[in-house]
Order: C-alpha cells, then structure tokens, then sequence
C-alpha cells in the first residue's frame, strides 16, 4: 500500500487533489481511497486530505499516520503544523514552492531524505500561467506523477478531465504535463523512462 | 460498472435506480452531498417522475415523507445527528404507520457539545423506535443496501434506515460497482402499498388506539421485526442472484471459524478491524469478527450460532449509553444467553475520534489474555477527564466541562500534558 497526505488550506483543492489522485489510480486498475481529514474545512484553515493506492481492495479508515509521500500545497504550513510527522524514511515530499529548502527553514530535514524523493515546485506560478488562477492543484499532481513514479501522468490528466470536462480541464491537465516535465527531467533516467 | 466515486454520489445513483416518486430534501452534514447528488439527478432528467421537494426542516422532511407514502408514492429521504432528532416524533409515526419510507443516516455524533464528525449516537438514538437499521461496512454496501432497503421495506411496510459512517463513506472517494438501472428494475418490483390515502375511497391512518387494542399493535410491530430476520437474508440471496456479489444479510463473519477471541462491531470500522484481525492471524493468534449489518431487528439467534465457539467477545462501540455502557455490547450479552463468557467493551470513535489499527491491536491482544476491563474508552486521556473532575470537585461554580477540557488540552495551556 502506498499512502498519501496532502496538506493545504481551504479553498486550495486540498480534498480534490486526494480524489484525483483517486481516480487517476482507478484508471489504472488499482485500487484507491480518498478522503479528507472530516468537517471543518474553512476557507484558509490547515486542511488535510488522504489517499491510498494499492494492487487490492483498501479495508483500512484510519487516517493516514505514516505517509510515503506529502504533498504540500501552502509552504506557510511549515511553521504552523507539523506537516512532517510519520513520513516514511524513505519518503517522498513535494512542496508548492520555488523557494529554496534553506529559504523554507527545511534544508536540514530534507537532507535527510535521496534527493530525488524531495521536489520544490512552483505550482501556483504554473497555475497563474497555464489555468490563469492561483490554485496549484493540477501542477502538483503532475509533479507527484513525476517524483514518486506511482502513476502514468495520462492518468492525471485523465482523471482531470474526467472531473473538469472542457476548458478549465484542459488548462489544468497542461498544467499538470508541464510540472511532470519539469519535475522529471530532475529525475533519475531510469525512473523517468518508467513514467 | 465500475466507478471511482464518492460514497454519497454513489448512494444518491443508488437511489435513484430505485426510481423513488417523492425524496424530501433537507441539508445536515454530512450527508447532505446524497440528497444535493439525488437533487441534481431530477434536475438533469435522469431520475424521472419524481417530485424534489425543498423542505423547511427535518421535522418537515419526514412528515413530507409520510404523507407521500400514505399516498402511496416511493418516498426517500436523508438526514444526521441533530436532524434525527428534530424529526424523532415523525420517525416513530412513520414506523408506527407501517409506512415503508427509506432513509439514510449520514451518522454523526449529537450534541452538546456540537460536534459534526462520526459515531453512532443518532442511529442509537432512533434503536427502538420501530425502523429497521442496517448498516454498511463500506461504500459498495451503502449503495447495495439502499437497493435492498426498498424491497425490504415495501414487502414489510416497514420503514428502513441506511446507516452509513458520516466523513468516513460518505466523503470517501472509492471503488465502487454501480448497478445498470436494469438490474434494479429487475430487482425491485414497483411498489405496491398495502394502504393508501384516497380521496376516492376515503378512509383514516392513524386513529387514536386505546389500551384495548395498543398491546396488540404493538406486539404486531415487534412481528413485523421478526419477520424481517428471515426477511432479510432472503433479500440479500436474491440480490446476490440478480448482481453477483454478497451484500446485506444479517451478520458478516470473519475468520471466525476456530476463533477463540471475537470482535463484534457495527458498520465502516470493520474494514480495520479485519486489517487487525489478518496481522493477529498471522501471528497465529485464534480470533475473528462479526460486522453487525442488521442491527435492528437485532439477529439474536444469528449471533449466539456465530459465537457458539467463541471464548470471550470484544465490543467495539462508536456509541455510549451514559450511566449504562455500550448499547452493542448490552444486546449481545442477551444473544449469549446462558453462556458464560466475557463480554468487553471499547467505547470508541467518538464525536470523529479516528480509531487506529494500533489501539485496536492493543485492545484485541489485552483480550485474548483476559486483562480488559468491562468497559473502556478508547485512547481517553485518562490525565485530562481526572484533572476535570478535580478541578469540579474542588470549585463550586468549575463553569462548563466541554470549554474547560478544550482549554486544558490546548497546547498553549499550562496544565496542558500532565
């Protein structure tokens, strides 16, 4: 099993990120659970999202404790909750920053880390260009496809469209190729040439 | 068809196979995304023949609902928590009437102190009040209950409640098989009521009854249960017939067969439970579990059959009975009958409390050796209940428990982690 949290603030897509990444699993013929950290998810707020991937059917409703990846969709979490608490030794974690990991205060933790499982991302800048708003949503998800290897990017830009048909879809799903492409060329070959 | 959906859409699909005529919509998290689901399915025209109606309030939904039923119209609606209770009054005329209205309980927790997340306090609130109530162990089942809870309900006349966990299946996106509407018609009959409110042949529903004759219909309303015990695995055959798989039922055993040590709960935290019960299995531990779908009627006979070998029994309870325990654990102990074996309990999952593989696996290992208490909370911070009840006992006016335990546990308070 392969389990995902994502951390962002209300009104970010933070329980839409989870879904798609959902779906995108779905399309591939795995099985997958989505769901959001419960209730109060204000605009602004820390809000917590989970997903799960695996080859069998997910009976597990805990929320996701020990992640293989973080997704962080608002590097101002860093000060205010403990983003990094359970994360796999040998985990994977993509930031929705173009700031350095020194610049974030993080460069100590991340080190820590093979340098290929930790990705910066400015995925609001790539929102702003390519969807003309700033939600980062469909860029990270590129950009996890990339890191983590744990899905085809079609698959996200599938299941993008599927949930976004037409234009807003579109914009979003180029948005969400262009961070893959950026985030993979970073990559080891072997893994891109998988992706 | 296979689907990745959300566990309300999935339902709000689910019931509108079952081509309900009248669905009364009110909001209450969280299950209002079934009935938004249901709404937008009328507005696009896939749900044909059926009147959405917008109603002012729970109360209002229900009683709506009724009146539908009456008129021999398919009624559907879906409520939680605080809105159960508004409507109680309506829940127990509707079963009282023999109406077969289906409902979904979205469950969450009741205040005060408000609280909007899961457990089972409002499903337990409604137990005895005449409504059959199933629950699903995940979204696959939610979907196939509501299909079941129709067929059931209409062959009774006798309303149903689908009782789904709040946030945990209801906002959880998984895999899901979505029947084709033909295999619903196939399924479902179309209704048949055994009354109906006609202007044409006008006569009453719901006359006054005296103590002449209210043991009798009361004693008929306790029938109508038992019948719904052989009721509903007859239905859940035939289902499997029509779509393939098993669903519904009265009990879901698992690996209880040698199993000395049995977990007994109702509803989505089964799925972790049968994770827990794998790893304990694996580790050649002799336990099981028993996922209660049909919690009323209540499956004595189907549960002391199940516990037959079984050496002491493990509650895991999302409700509490203040001054009693556990309301499971209570009716099981009455399927045990005669036979003499511990019966724990773990008040658990509380007000969204998450309930973790590792407690569980403490709790179950602590039970396989006997050393349970009777009854337990789940991860209650015993330090901060204990700190409360000092602090009461020494200040008359100690002000309001809830705000003085939040402002206790709050990572800026001094008390704070004793």
């Amino acid at each position: 099993m392969f389990q995902i949290r994502i951390h962002g603030r209300g009104g970010q897509g933070v329980v839409t990120a989870a879904e798609l990444l959902s779906m995108a699993a779905f399309e591939e013929g795995r099985h997958a659970q989505a769901f959001p950290s419960f209730g109060s998810e204000r605009m602004g707020a820390p809000v917590v999202s989970f997903c799960r991937l695996d080859d069998r059917e997910i009976r597990l409703r805990e929320p996701v404790q020990e992640p293989d990846a973080l997704i962080i969709q608002d590097p101002t979490l860093l000060q205010s909750v403990d983003v990094f608490s359970g994360l796999s030794p040998a985990g994977y974690i993509l930031i929705n920053s173009r700031r350095s990991y020194e610049e974030l205060g993080i460069a100590e933790f991340v080190a820590k880390f093979p340098a290929h499982h930790v990705c910066n991302l400015g995925a609001t800048e790539l929102a702003l260009q390519y969807v003309g708003r700033p939600l980062p949503n469909a860029a990270l998800l590129g950009g996890f496809a990339a890191i983590s290897g744990e899905m085809h990017i079609e698959s996200v830009t599938g299941a993008i469209m599927e949930k976004f048909p037409g234009a807003v879809g579109e914009a979003n799903a180029t948005a969400a190729r262009q961070a893959f492409s950026e985030v993979a060329q970073h990559q080891p070959e072997e893994r891109t040439a998988a992706c | 068809m296979l689907k990745q959906l959300e566990g309300s859409q999935a339902v709000a699909e689910a019931v509108a196979f079952c081509r309900p005529e009248v669905v009364c919509a009110y909001p209450i998290t969280p299950q209002t995304h079934i009935v938004e689901g249901v709404g937008a399915l009328v507005k696009a025209g896939t749900l044909e023949n059926c009147e959405y109606i917008n109603v002012e309030s729970e109360f209002a939904a229900l009683s709506v609902a009724i009146g539908a039923s009456a008129a021999g119209a398919r009624a559907y609606t879906a409520t939680a928590s605080q809105g159960l209770l508004f409507m109680a009054e309506a829940v127990y005329n509707a079963a009282g009437l023999g109406l077969p209205i289906v409902m979904t309980i979205g469950n969450r927790a009741i205040g005060a102190p408000i609280n909007i997340w899961n457990d089972h306090t409002d499903s337990m609130s409604m137990k005895d009040s005449g409504w059959i109530q199933l629950f699903a162990e995940n979204n696959q089942e939610a979907v196939d209950l509501h299909i079941q809870a129709f067929r059931l309900a209409e062959e009774l006349s006798c309303p149903v409640m689908v009782c789904m966990d709040g946030f945990i299946l209801t906002h959880a996106y998984e895999r899901i098989d979505v029947p084709a509407q033909e295999e619903v018609d196939a399924f479902l009959p179309p209704f048949e009521p055994v009354q109906v409110l006609d202007p044409v042949e006008p006569y009453s529903i719901g006359a006054m009854v005296g103590p002449d004759a209210f043991t009798e219909v009361r004693y008929l309303a306790h029938d109508k249960q038992l019948q719904a015990l052989r009721l509903i695995p007859e239905i859940a055959e035939v289902f499997k017939d029509v779509f393939g798989r098993e669903s519904g039922g009265l009990l879901h055993p698992y690996r209880t067969e040698d199993a000395e040590t049995v977990v007994i709960a109702l509803g989505s935290v089964n799925g972790t439970i049968k994770e827990v019960i794998d790893q304990m299995r694996d580790d050649g531990a002799a336990i099981g579990s028993l996922s209660i779908c049909s919690f009323r009627p209540f499956p004595y006979q189907a549960i002391a059959a199940a516990l037959a070998g079984a050496k002491r029994v493990v509650v895991i309870e999302k409700s509490l009975a203040p001054g009693h325990g556990g309301m499971v654990a209570s009716d099981v102990r009455m399927a045990l009958g005669q036979k003499d074996i511990p019966v724990y309990t773990a008040i658990a999952g509380l007000g969204g409390r998450p309930i973790t593989a590792a407690s569980l696996m403490e709790v179950f290992t602590a039970a396989a050796e006997d050393r349970l208490p009777d009854m337990q909370f789940l991860d209650l911070d015993y330090a901060a209940v204990e700190h409360e009840i000092a602090r009461a006992r020494a200040t008359r006016r100690s002000g309001p428990t809830a705000e003085n335990v939040l402002r206790q546990l709050s990572p800026r308070h001094p008390a704070a982690k004793i």
